[in-house]
């Protein structure tokens, strides 16, 4: 017996694994056959029936979405019929549906305006008025369009089905049915409701929190990870004006899947903090003096080298990119005895696992690489709300580093004995009063990076908001002053930083940048757990 | 108690003891040769039970005409799973009474079909889906259902055999959706009336998730009998492809509308013209439905050399169904009878297959407008269009069902839906 079938699908011969769908062998083929209903995370009713095609010797047109490929079968999603069949249910759901577009969110990515765009008639011959349903809160962020609704019901599978916690369901029958929500709850509380506005393939589902904020297709997608728990979902940032404007899960299924979790989608509004540090400063106190990049660096290199040999403590961040932390371990092991590397990271009581996908957990730890910390020689310090654990660092008279911590629990004492105290950060603080440098450098956002997740997992992110005035990424500042201290090329991308990374850190062994790509990869299992 | 319409030439085995109320006990119903069937079935084992269904040619009344024995030798032989016999005693197919009389007069006719069909299938459970508006059917099935488990004929060990069959009644909440086989079995099961989709087919899984066989009420009826005198016995009535008897449910337009038990073949004009004592008032035949509301209409010419069996009524354009016949005179007009039809058909969609969902609710909109006088010809076009689309393309054949009522009477009676429409453009016009 063998594992794979083979059969053709408009005209071309394809082998898929036993118990493929028609749907998906088509994808394989480079054929999106339309559907609704069916959506790879969730179990397929077969019920919106555009997906249906000709399959030679049925009698009726299949549902591609639940109809297995066989051996020697015969597909046609093209055929006379079963084009027509499709413009029939496009028309279908026209008869129905406001054709609101102007004013709906889905605009620009619904899969009802493309199909009709593609397939469907040129005029709609209903002339009934429309049924008119308005529109309901659910609660959580989310909104529901009843008369833009298809009734796939992906929204109440996801919840019965993934999420398992059932709170919506389809009301009434026939073409007064509507989705609704039980009692008064809703979705308020729910932790990963946000994920059926992803999966409605209309305008009938939309968040609150976007609610007319921007058109699709203003939106820049940028592939991203998620910055706000130490799972790492695989995200988009849509971006318009140089801000954030949502987070939209983007799939790995060794990941988050197709999800992420509402908690991580909403916190995205920090990405687009202003008062931001934007110049290069070096000064303490009131002696601080806006200085150029050149200069500040040219300064700082000089400084650092006279001083080798001195104490050295760090400070780094669970939120900062591996490359930014590597490139400051070297920084700080190139100019003395480095006595402590610490971070502060917030810790949450609680996980929230999504149970119809249990690779996606809302972990304890509230920032993306408190493994790439660990790996990279940072320990942990303080409290779950990231606060205290830096009595000796501030007290320091050696050479004091700071990056990516704000400091908000620290006054202007700090560092206040340190003999060199360099701060690298997106904002300032009353505690970088006396820091030597304070050196702008650019958010998650606003950089290319890597995260190391709670699985072991390296991911990439890339840069989707350009950074303001002249921060520049930590590994790029850190980088080439790594390199003018160890007397080695300087890095001009997070490529040759991460390259530089794995050279010195035996736990990244193995992996290449490229490698990584935007679906990251595993450290091997012994670096995890060693 | 006389049962209301009796007629000398019909040929009573379902019907027989309809009207009298001592068949609706257990001693009642074993005088009339009750619980012969069985005790048969249960001597001759499963295989042969299941045979003599076969050779009768018994054919599923519920509407599609399958083979019963042919659908019971579908369940998988093993016993690993439990089995379970689904009596679909739902009747709503509009214009079909056939099953609730079966019901209310001799429960326990359908009782001991209910315990040749578990048997036959290796069902420990039988689960009786009643229709919800079915009140009164409801309790005397109880009544009678609590007499067969008093008696030892449900339950454990059933008339000494070893053989345990347990009978649970579900009452159903009132959709038409849930006499589909599949929406019957989400319902029992207390989801949402909706059909699934096919495959798997429900002798692989059926109701909650295990192999099932679903049958209608007048199929199971006639397994006792079949089993007490044999396959061959029933061979007598009916035709080649239809043996047997059936009951008639005739409705409309004639003077003696009721029950009428005859073997299948029966000429439709004589059920019409002589058993139910033809049209009332002088008003001539227009137009039959032969199988329930969801069948093409028949002109009156169809009826003419009509016999009702299932290759009778196919050769005359329609089909069978379930045998409800409603007959219509002259003065009914056909788009409000479709229309009518139309609405019944968008109200109990469930909404899950697009096609269905929005066609028959767009279709019942656009036969309103016709009948309102603000039609136009390019309607009919769509509306045969809209109905060729809710053909073949959505999971169950609710949709089917609508759509050849309206073909077939768009193209029978196209000039009543013209006189309609011309009439408002006069309207229009003035």
């Amino acid at each position: 017996m063998t594992d794979t079938v083979t059969l053709t699908i408009d005209g071309h011969e394809v082998t898929v694994p036993k118990g493929t769908s028609l749907l998906h062998a088509a994808e394989t083929l480079g054929t999106e056959v339309p559907h609704y209903c069916y959506h790879p995370g969730l179990t397929a009713p077969a019920q919106c029936r555009i997906c249906l095609v000709e399959v030679e010797g049925a009698p009726k047109l299949q549902p591609s979405c639940v109809t297995m490929a066989q051996d020697g079968q015969v597909v046609h999603t093209d055929s006379p019929a079963a084009k027509r069949m499709r413009q029939g249910v496009l028309e279908f759901y026209l008869v129905n549906h406001p054709l609101d577009c102007p004013i709906c969110d889905m605009s620009g990515e619904c899969m009802l305006q493309d199909y009709v765009f593609d397939e469907g008639r040129e005029k709609g011959r209903s002339r009934e008025p429309k049924r008119v349903f308005g529109r309901d809160d659910f609660g959580g962020d989310v909104l529901y369009y009843g008369d833009r609704c298809v009734m796939c019901t992906r929204c109440v599978r996801f919840m019965d089905e993934v999420a398992r916690d059932s709170r919506l369901t389809v009301v009434e029958r026939g073409s007064r049915a509507v989705i609704d929500t039980f009692f008064d709850r809703g979705l308020e509380g729910a932790s990963f409701a946000g994920n059926v506005v992803d999966i409605c393939p209309v305008g009938a589902l939309v968040s609150k929190d976007f609610l007319h904020k921007a058109r699709a297709w203003d939106l820049d997608h940028t592939p991203s990870v998620c910055p706000n728990c130490s799972q790492g979902c695989n995200i988009e940032l849509h971006t318009r004006d140089n801000l954030v404007q949502r987070l939209k899960p983007r799939e790995n299924q060794e990941v988050n899947g197709h999800w992420m979790c509402d908690y991580g989608r909403a916190n995205y509004e920090w990405m687009n903090r202003p008062g931001r540090l934007e110049e290069p400063a070096a000064g303490r106190g009131a002696k601080r003096r806006r200085v150029d990049w050149k200069s500040a660096l040219e300064h700082l290199f000089v400084q650092l080298r006279a001083g080798v040999g001195a104490e050295v403590k760090v400070v780094g961040s669970a939120a900062a990119s591996n490359e930014a932390l590597a490139a400051l371990a070297a920084v700080a092991g190139e100019a003395g005895e480095v006595s402590s590397r610490v971070f502060r990271s917030p810790r949450a009581a609680d996980e929230v696992p999504l149970p119809g996908f249990p690779l996606l957990v809302r972990r304890h730890d509230l920032a993306p690489n408190v493994d790439g910390a660990g790996l990279l020689g940072f320990e942990r310090t303080g409290d779950d709300e990231a606060k205290g654990g830096l009595e000796d660092v501030a007290g320091h008279d050696g050479v004091l580093f700071v990056l990516g911590d704000e400091l908000a629990d620290r006054n202007e004492d700090f560092g206040a004995a340190a003999g060199l105290y360099v701060y690298l950060g997106a904002f300032d603080s009353p505690a970088a009063r006396n820091a030597d440098y304070v050196l702008p450098v650019t958010t998650f956002a606003e950089e290319e990076g890597s995260f190391v997740n709670a699985q072991g997992r390296v991911q990439r992110y890339r840069q989707g908001l350009q950074s303001p005035g002249s921060a520049r990424p930590a590994w790029l500042v850190l980088g080439a002053l790594a390199a003018a201290l160890g007397g080695h090329g300087t890095p001009a991308t997070a490529a040759d930083v991460f390259a530089g990374l794995v050279a010195a850190h035996a736990a990244f062994a193995g992996l290449t940048w490229d490698a990584l790509g935007d679906r990251g990869a595993a450290l091997r299992t012994e670096a995890v757990h060693g | 108690m006389a049962y209301p319409y009796r007629h000398e030439s019909e040929t009573r085995i379902l019907s027989e003891g309809f009207g009298d109320p001592a068949a609706r006990t257990v001693a009642g119903w074993k005088a009339m040769g009750g619980y012969a069937g069985i005790a048969r079935a249960l001597e001759i084992g499963r295989e042969a039970t299941i045979d003599e269904v076969k050779a009768s040619g018994l054919r599923g009344r519920g509407g599609a005409g399958f083979p019963t024995g042919l659908k019971w030798s579908f369940m998988p032989k093993d016993a690993r799973r439990p089995h379970y016999l689904l009596c679909n005693a739902d009747e709503s197919e509009p214009g079909t009474f056939k099953d609730r009389e079966i019901i209310r007069w001799t429960p326990h006719q359908l009782i001991e079909g209910c315990l040749v069909g578990s048997y036959a299938i290796g069902a420990a459970h039988c689960y009786i889906y009643l229709r919800g508006e079915f009140f009164e059917s409801t309790q005397v099935l109880a009544r009678a259902l609590e007499e067969a488990y008093d008696k030892g004929l449900v339950g454990r060990d059933i008339m000494g055999s070893g053989v345990d069959i347990d009978m649970t009644l579900h009452v159903g909440a009132g959709a038409y959706i849930c006499g589909e086989e599949t929406g019957l079995m989400s319902s029992l099961e207390g989801r949402r009336g909706e059909p699934r989709v096919k495959p798997p087919f429900p002798a692989a899984v059926g109701a909650f998730g295990m192999p099932s066989t679903i049958n209608n009420v007048e199929t199971l009826a006639a397994t006792p009998h079949i089993l007490r005198h044999g396959g061959e016995w029933y061979r007598q009535w009916g035709t080649d492809k239809s043996p047997g008897t059936k009951l008639f449910c005739v409705s409309g337009h004639v003077r003696k509308p009721g029950n009428y038990e005859f073997p299948l073949g029966f000429p439709m004009m004589e059920l019409i013209e002589d058993v139910c004592g033809g049209i009332p008032n002088g008003r001539a035949l227009k137009a039959v439905i032969p199988g329930g509301s969801s069948v093409p209409i028949m002109s009156a010419d169809d009826c003419r050399e009509c016999s009702l069996c299932y290759e009778g009524v196919e050769a005359a354009g329609s089909m069978l169904g379930c045998a409800s016949v409603i007959v219509m005179d002259d003065t009914t007009d056909i788009v409000k009878q479709v229309r009518r039809m139309a609405y019944f058909y968008a109200h109990e969609s469930c909404g899950q297959c697009t096609p269905c969902r929005e066609g028959t609710a767009w279709a019942t909109r656009i036969l309103r407008r016709i009948e309102d006088g603000r039609g136009t010809e390019d309607d009919l076009d769509t509306l045969i269009e809209i109905s060729e689309q809710m053909t073949g393309t959505t999971i169950c054949v609710l949709s089917d069902s609508l759509a050849m009522p309206i073909i077939s009477s768009i193209e029978k009676f196209r000039d009543d839906y013209l006189a309609l429409i011309r009439r408002g453009e006069r309207v229009g016009a003035a």
